[in-house]
């Protein structure tokens, strides 16, 4: 489904990577391991197709993402280390209109029982900016209950979670994995993820 | 297709009445720039009629100005913009939504309050007519090109000012036909062909910018 072959990236002066390449099928998680600054964000970046790399391709049920275009974005999750929210709205209304820009059907009873699910009953009324780091980050991970595009891109999707959340995320991935889904993520926690293969890439 | 669009507006709208500050004080500026010409002027009516038209668009061009580095800004910062990206359409029909989401709190307001303005320089109504309809004709081409601006900018640090020198020098058409209609409406020549040639100018640059911003974003997300 998601191949890559001799990719290489250069930011700036310095060659992180070159020659890197996996594939991966249905049910199946990448885990990018690596030191800060390995190039594990850029390789994502790539993957999600935001940055062209220097060489190499990157293909998506066979055909390179940078033709296929709409019609991978479509198939695309991603959840950057950034949270995407509007401070301004509420998590329902983030949510919502989160769903709506990418095209999604989205009731809003199926949004409050996601937020429900990342425990956020109870605060869907309240403004972003008035939730604590925590919770901003797991009302961007409440995008994923409902999330049935088959790819997920994920970067460092643990972070600011405590560790009830993280089991939540882990089983939420693995449910994920079970339904034929392909995720690509990094994180510097080790988590484990119940279901699904599991192959790790290295970058040095 | 055009649900994306609407999609977009709708969000934008729903943001800015969450930030009004932003809205009123772009109003405020314009009003308050306006109205310090016929107090330093003084009563003299002949001079005011014939000044009016470019100081109303010297002010409407310097508040657009104001709110455009925003345009793109704050979704840049809190990862919006990736999303926005990676959404399953072309990124100019988004560009598109939030051009227009700018031009309905920033451009839509000035055009209501500059008839009010108008009558502080003795405009007749005729004129005052011709002014609102040429501010509402061209604005939406000031969100237009001054979205490229914004997208050309992003993330530079003091882009605010690359931003004012880069826009404002391709702001000049719109000011000299805009001006222009009401002028040629004040001398009795007819303001129409100045109107025409204004949303023209609009139309283009509705059509052309947000492709042009939605390459220059592609850029910054890089």
């Amino acid at each position: 489904m998601l191949e890559a072959d001799n990719l290489e990236c250069v930011r700036g002066e310095r060659r992180l990577f070159a020659g890197l390449g996996f594939k991966l099928g249905p049910g199946e998680l990448l885990y990018l391991k690596g030191r800060n600054g390995a190039g594990k964000t850029s390789l994502l970046r790539m993957i999600i197709g935001l940055l062209p790399p220097e060489a190499g391709e990157i293909r998506w049920k066979g055909e390179p993402i940078k033709s296929a275009g709409e019609a991978f974005r479509a198939d695309l999750c991603y959840l950057g280390h950034l949270n995407a929210i509007k401070e301004e709205l509420t998590p329902l209304e983030n949510l919502m209109a989160a769903a709506r820009l990418a095209d999604e059907t989205l009731s809003e009873d199926e949004a409050l029982d996601a937020l429900e699910q990342v425990g956020l009953a109870g605060r869907e009324d309240l403004a972003c900016k008035y939730l604590s780091q925590g919770q901003k980050r797991r009302v961007a991970l409440a995008r994923l209950v409902q999330e049935r595009r088959p790819l997920w891109v994920l970067d460092e999707p643990f972070v600011a979670l405590d560790v009830a959340a993280v089991d939540w995320l882990a089983q939420l991935i693995s449910a994920h994995l079970q339904r034929g889904g392909l995720a690509v993520m990094t994180t510097h926690q080790p988590v484990d993820i119940p279901a699904g293969t599991v192959r790790e890439l290295g970058l040095s | 297709m055009l649900g994306v669009v609407t999609a977009v507006i709708a969000r934008d709208l729903k943001l800015a009445m969450r930030r009004q500050a932003d809205i009123v004080s772009a109003l405020f500026f314009f009003i308050i720039v306006v109205s310090l010409f016929p107090l330093g002027i003084g009563p003299e009516p002949d001079l005011l009629r014939k000044l009016a038209p470019g100081v109303l668009w010297v002010a409407a061009l310097l508040a657009t100005m104001l709110s455009l580095p925003r345009l793109f800004a704050d979704d840049h910062r809190d990862g919006t913009l990736e999303q926005l990206a990676l959404a399953p359409h072309p990124l100019g029909l988004v560009v598109t939504g939030k051009v227009i989401a700018h031009w309905l709190v920033s451009g839509l307001p000035l055009a209501l309050i500059a008839p009010v303005l108008g009558i502080q320089f003795d405009l007749s109504t005729e004129a005052l007519l011709v002014l609102t309809g040429a501010i509402l004709l061209g604005t939406p081409a000031l969100s237009g090109i001054g979205a490229i601006g914004a997208a050309l900018t992003l993330g530079l640090r003091g882009g605010g000012v690359l931003l004012s020198l880069l826009v404002l020098p391709l702001y000049i058409p719109v000011l000299i036909f805009g001006a222009g209609a009401v002028d040629a409406t004040v001398s009795g020549l007819g303001g129409e062909g100045h109107l025409s040639l204004l949303g023209a100018m609009t139309f283009a640059s509705l059509g052309f910018a947000p492709w042009a911003s939605a390459a220059a974003l592609k850029i910054a997300l890089e």
